[in-house]
């Protein structure tokens, strides 16, 4: 398994990831949900003219527990998953999630404006809205005639 | 309680595929028994409770998750820690369960089942009468 470690390698282009996950499926590990990491929460991260969005699978934690800071360009998401109610060892037949806190940050390719960053979790899936501010835009440079 | 889809450890893709063009994962879960009933908790993150079926037939609880894959308008995948797909998996069931009685929860993608466990037949004593 590739341990992919987030920072300035997350914004390699774009092609370098796709042409890592089909590696990944190509060499049979691509049965796993989970490509590359097995930090929790496994994230994906989508990249658009207006900004970025981040996407993380947090099944079974409440969006109460989750925090998030955004500095400059980094992005942490900390929280801990719980377990409903306190069910005693012995009286489980199958266990297989797992619970705790957990904590991730990640680099982001520009600096964002933390007011207009927005949180929102559906079904077990945090979505962070990450708009580019207008100063981290590209901007056109007119070049004239000498 | 026995895992029907054995071998294959959760979170893992089977090969088995449907028509649809995504692959099935066999979610993560948890069962325990209280006094009166199962409790089975399924992690199926991404799936809304429209996406869910469960089955039980005899002893045989089965659990399905569709998934409606996220397509945001404008942007990229550029970096993939998790695949979406849909989840699927099957156990045999060691004590009779009363399925008129399963109740089924969907919160924070967790799908949470209660199968109360069936009540056992009263005994019934037979009278051996002389021949």
């Amino acid at each position: 398994m590739v341990r992919y470690s987030p920072g300035t390698a997350l914004w390699s282009d774009p092609l370098s990831t796709l042409r890592r996950i089909q590696e990944e499926m190509n060499r049979g590990v691509g049965g796993s949900r989970w490509h590359a990491t097995t930090e929790f929460p496994p994230l994906n991260v989508w990249r658009g003219e207006g900004g970025v969005l981040v996407t993380a699978e947090v099944p079974g934690v409440s969006i109460d527990d989750i925090e998030l800071t955004v500095h400059q360009n980094t992005l942490t998401i900390k929280g801990k998953s719980v377990p409903d109610g306190n069910v005693p060892e012995e009286s489980f037949h199958r266990r297989e999630r797992h619970y705790g806190p957990f904590g991730r940050t990640i680099a982001l390719p520009y600096g964002v404006d933390s007011d207009g960053v927005k949180a929102t979790t559906n079904n077990g899936i945090l979505t962070i809205e990450l708009p580019r501010p207008e100063t981290e835009k590209p901007k056109r440079i007119e070049i004239t005639q000498g | 309680m026995t895992d029907n889809t054995s071998g294959v450890s959760a979170g893992t893709e089977r090969t088995a595929q449907g028509t649809r063009d995504v692959p099935v994962f066999s979610p993560t879960t948890d069962i325990h028994e209280t006094a009166d009933a199962l409790i089975v908790t399924v992690e199926m993150p991404g799936i809304d409770k429209d996406g869910v079926n469960v089955a039980l037939e005899q002893r045989e609880l089965t659990i399905a998750g569709h998934c409606r894959p996220f397509v945001p308008d404008g942007f990229a995948l550029t970096h993939a820690e998790y695949r979406e797909g849909d989840f699927e998996r099957s156990f045999t069931l060691s004590d009779a369960i009363d399925g008129s009685a399963i109740q089924a929860s969907m919160k924070d993608g967790i799908l949470t089942l209660t199968l109360p466990k069936a009540k056992p037949e009263p005994s019934k004593t037979i009278n051996v009468t002389a021949g």
